[in-house]
């Protein structure tokens, strides 16, 4: 009986063999896709147990924090947001049942303090639950503020301010905000609100028509690839026939033949429709890309939450051999649709001397003991323009502000630079189809000598001018920064 | 190093893994060590220790590994079930304390334990009795829509754990007798090698006696774990593979028409085959313990960390985490190398057990230690392998781990028959030895 009782055990040794392989498929070879059953609430379960870290600005206002409900095994936290819809645009909101968004999302692991399986180990050791770090933005709260104030009062729309040396954005607002708090009760509500839209962060979600500020790329494109300099003159008559439809100046203003300066301070079409089709679609094209349009904005956001800005088709981005009524996009027209974002960088790289900065929401990282465990170290995105091109730049842009379309934003005592867009919507569905309402904008820098801010502001469906609803808005916002430091 | 300073050695570190387990759910619960991690470790050493010096009296040349074994599983159960809960681990070691009680009185009384052979068809009659038990009005329970339990006032108990025992003796006692016959009197029929039809009837009877767990105690996992055995043992004793198809083959058929016919029984197969189909009602269970094993990993979440009730409320998230998903939870804590640390325990055991048949050297001991061994290892796959989905979801419980008194004291009666087989037959292999030695001096 021996043989058989030695092969026995040989088939109990291969059932056993086969529980093990069970359990290592369930356990770590079907792991992950078992964490993603939608019947599987655990993993939802646990990171309820977590208590979240903060979220500050940068003057230490907590802009979200986690309350414990609960004791014991039923402990559990819950987010809160003490300042409301302040900050709904750009923290966004952390729930277990509803999910998250935006600067909640992107910086989810440091949150809940997934930092490394290493310290994780070590953590468990200790009999330590596992706790999230604080993250420290650069929001600034009182320009945040004003920002958000002062879009209420123009309209629906957008502010985005960065500090052009670091990239650190200090204020990013969206107009309609809506309060994290409520969306444990209302998330379905807020989503179907299709016409006011309040959780899209038209900061970097809304896709515009630039309009007139785009004509900063334009003669960035131009002065940097040596097409003119600052003295070269181009004859700016009042309408310009191209592609057999005629292009106009505001009044249809004949200008002659005048330099930059005098064509950007008035904003005249003839004059950049013309650039543009000297420049020819590569070089505009390449200029673009290095601006960051054509691609995804490289901030601390989820990136289904940052649209990226260009030509666009259907929804489809334009690749650099479609073709394109060059005059038309040189004017901030065409099919160009842009972010308040990409046009802040416009402004930011300017002002830092042609040098593009990573724009970031976040500043640091304190661990639950309270020490620093990681801090921005600001990185260059890209060199789009020569210091020079840049500096020829700022001066034409101070000339906007101080005789040109911009007066309203100037800051007295502050040198401004900066450019106007106001681009004609009419039969848009989403601002009632009337035939008066314009996207306004503006965006600039100061102090032009030593830029401390770069901010892009925009509104939409207002029957104004951009320097009549946007222009004061950076005013407002530029003077809170500028008087905060 | 004698057998019985080889348990003595092994216990010690399944003491401190005790005190260990404990000192880690108490610094879980308390964020702090606690003392009674040591004092719970010294009383369980205690125990063992008793045990121990008892065996040493009584059983000194047994097998010296199952004992530690046996301890290590008992560390794994009273550290999760305190986990759970702290008033069930009470149970739980009371129970350890009586079936060690169990333990000694089987091997006080039963030391011949040839004896069995001579009411093998009494035991069979009890055995078939205690089946039948829990469908009897008045002191029947049923349990998750099984018939597994019998309350008899303030005294209940899963009677299937002590009938599986009986079944064992019987069968390795008929086996013992009419093994010869089986094998001689079979016949080729159609190129298949089929049993004498006069022997035939008996095997009929205990195909008949699963079938009727099947329905009427409608226990999947019993009359799974009682079939197998039955399969183990006529193979041993025949050599037959042919037979064991055949009663493969018959197991196969009834439990497919059952299968079909008894809601019951049918339900389990149809969850074990799509679980996802209720994900909140029927599935919940096997799904809610593949989660907990995906949720553990390769080393797991660390004692007490895993979620057993949804925070906040009483609704389970992993439910019968004491008794049927316990190797879930396991696997959730301790990961995929703390399951394979249990499972390999099991193996371990197995492989003792089955060295104690190869050494003993008459019919009958070989059987019951092949009978007992079998068992036991099926009953820890049927309840594992149900809990990870090789096969359908049925209410066993993890021998010597679960949380249930039933379960400890019935296991520790078959450890103490398996000890009881060691011994004698570690008893004589040394004697022939010995007997083998002084002949060669002789020459």
């Amino acid at each position: 009986m021996n043989r058989q009782i030695v092969k026995l055990f040989g088939l109990v040794v291969v059932l056993f063999a086969v529980l093990i392989g069970f359990t290592s498929y369930w356990s770590v070879f079907d792991a992950e896709a078992l964490k993603e059953e939608d019947a599987n609430k655990r993993p939802l379960l646990e990171q309820q147990q977590i208590k979240r870290g903060r979220i500050l600005a940068a003057d230490g206002t907590v802009l979200a924090r986690s309350v414990p409900k609960g004791s014991g095994d039923s402990l559990r936290y819950v987010r809160r947001y003490p300042e409301g819809s302040l900050y709904g645009h750009p923290i966004g909101y952390s729930f277990v049942e509803e999910g998250d968004s935006e600067f909640e999302q992107f910086h989810n692991d440091e949150l809940v303090g997934n930092d490394s399986e290493f310290t994780s180990i070590l953590d468990e050791l200790r009999g330590r639950r596992q706790e999230g770090n604080d993250l420290v933005t650069n929001l600034d709260p009182e320009a945040q503020a004003t920002a958000l104030e002062d879009l209420r009062e123009a309209g629906f729309g957008a502010v985005v301010a960065i500090e052009p040396q670091s990239g650190r954005v200090k204020v990013m607002a969206s107009n309609p905000p809506f309060d994290p708090n409520q969306i444990p009760l209302k998330l379905n509500e807020l989503n179907e609100n299709e016409l006011e839209a309040p959780l899209l962060n038209r900061a970097t979600q809304g896709q515009y028509p630039p309009g007139s500020t785009f004509k900063v790329v334009t003669a960035a494109a131009g002065l940097d690839s040596d097409t003119i300099t600052p003295e070269t003159t181009i004859d700016a008559p009042g309408t310009l026939d191209v592609q057999g439809q005629e292009l106009h100046n505001d009044f249809d203003e004949d200008f002659g033949p005048i330099a930059l300066d005098t064509a950007l301070t008035n904003s005249v079409n003839t004059w950049f429709a013309q650039l543009g089709e000297q420049l020819g679609e590569d070089t505009l094209s390449e200029y673009m890309d290095r601006f960051g349009f054509n691609s995804t904005p490289a901030i601390d956001l989820p990136s289904d939450q940052v649209a990226t800005s260009g030509l666009f088709e259907g929804g489809q981005l334009l690749g650099p051999n479609d073709p394109v009524d060059l005059a038309r996009v040189a004017i901030g027209q065409e099919r160009l649709a842009v972010t308040p974002l990409q046009m802040a960088e416009v402004a930011a790289a300017v002002a830092n001397g042609g040098r593009l900065m990573k724009p970031q929401i976040w500043s640091r990282v304190i661990d639950p003991d309270g020490r620093v465990t990681k801090r921005l170290d600001p990185s260059e995105y890209s060199q789009p323009i020569s210091e020079e091109t840049a500096a020829e730049l700022n001066t034409a842009m101070q000339g906007v502000v101080t005789e040109g379309t911009g007066t309203n934003a100037a800051i007295p005592g502050v040198a401004v630079a900066g450019k106007t867009g106001t681009a004609e919507t009419p039969y848009n569905d989403s601002c009632g189809g009337g035939t008066d309402e314009n996207q306004a904008w503006f965006i600039g820098f100061a102090p032009a000598e030593d830029p401390q801010i770069a901010i892009a502001a925009t509104v939409e469906c207002t029957t104004e001018f951009g320097n009549d609803v946007a222009a004061p808005i950076f005013r407002d916002v530029a003077e809170s920064i500028l008087n905060g430091e | 190093m004698s057998a019985r300073n080889r348990e003595l050695t092994a216990l010690v570190p399944v003491a401190l893994l005790l005190t260990a387990g404990f000192a880690a759910v108490f610094a879980q619960e308390n964020a702090r060590l606690d003392d009674a991690s040591l004092v719970y470790g010294a009383y369980f050493f205690a125990i063992c220790l008793a045990t121990h010096f008892y065996l040493r009296i009584r059983l000194p040349n047994a097998d010296p590994y199952l004992f530690p074994l046996v301890a290590l599983l008992m560390t794994f159960g009273l550290v999760m079930v305190y986990r759970i809960d702290a008033d069930l681990a009470r149970d739980q070691a009371n129970w350890f304390v009586l079936g060690l009680v169990l333990f000694a009185l089987t091997i006080q009384f039963l030391r011949e334990y040839d004896v069995l052979e001579r009411y093998r068809y009494t035991i069979a009659v009890v055995g078939l009795l205690l089946l039948l038990a829990p469908r009897l009005p008045g002191i029947g329970e049923q349990v998750n829509g099984a018939y597994l339990g019998v309350k008899i006032g303030p005294l209940a108990f899963q009677p299937a754990e002590f009938s599986k025992i009986c079944l064992v003796v019987f069968l390795a006692s008929y086996l013992r007798e009419h093994r010869e016959v089986l094998i001689v009197g079979a016949r080729r029929v159609l190129g298949v090698t089929l049993p004498p039809l006069k022997h035939f009837g008996p095997m009929l009877v205990v195909w008949g006696a699963s079938m009727f767990m099947l329905v009427f105690i409608r226990d999947l996992g019993s009359s799974l774990m009682f079939f197998a055995a039955f399969l183990a043992l006529l193979y041993v004793a025949t050599g037959r593979f042919s037979f064991v198809a055949i009663g493969m083959a018959m197991f196969l058929v009834g439990a497919w028409f059952f299968a079909s016919t008894v809601p019951h029984v049918h339900e389990r197969v149809e969850i074990w085959l799509d679980p996802y189909a209720h994900p909140q009602a029927a599935g919940y269970q096997i799904l809610q313990s593949i989660f907990a094993q995906a949720d553990g990993g390769l080393f797991g979440k660390g004692f007490g960390q895993a979620l057993i009730t949804i925070p906040g409320t009483d609704a389970a998230l992993l439910p019968a985490a004491q008794t049927d998903t316990i190797y879930s939870l396991i696997v959730n804590e301790l990961g995929l190398f703390g399951a394979c640390a249990v499972v390999l325990i099991y193996l371990l055991i197995a492989a003792r057990g089955f060295k104690i048949a190869l050494l003993a050297d008459d019919g009958f001991s070989k059987l019951l230690a092949t009978g007992l061994t079998a068992v036991f290892a099926i009953q820890a796959f049927v309840i594992i392998g149900g809990v990870t989905r090789v096969i359908p979801l049925t209410g066993v419980t993890l021998p010597f781990i679960s949380y249930g008194g039933s379960s400890i004291v019935a296991n520790f009666v078959l450890l103490a028959l398996l000890l009881l087989i060691s011994d004698r037959a570690r008893r004589e292999s040394r004697a022939a030895e010995h007997s083998g030695a002084l002949a060669l001096e002789g020459r």
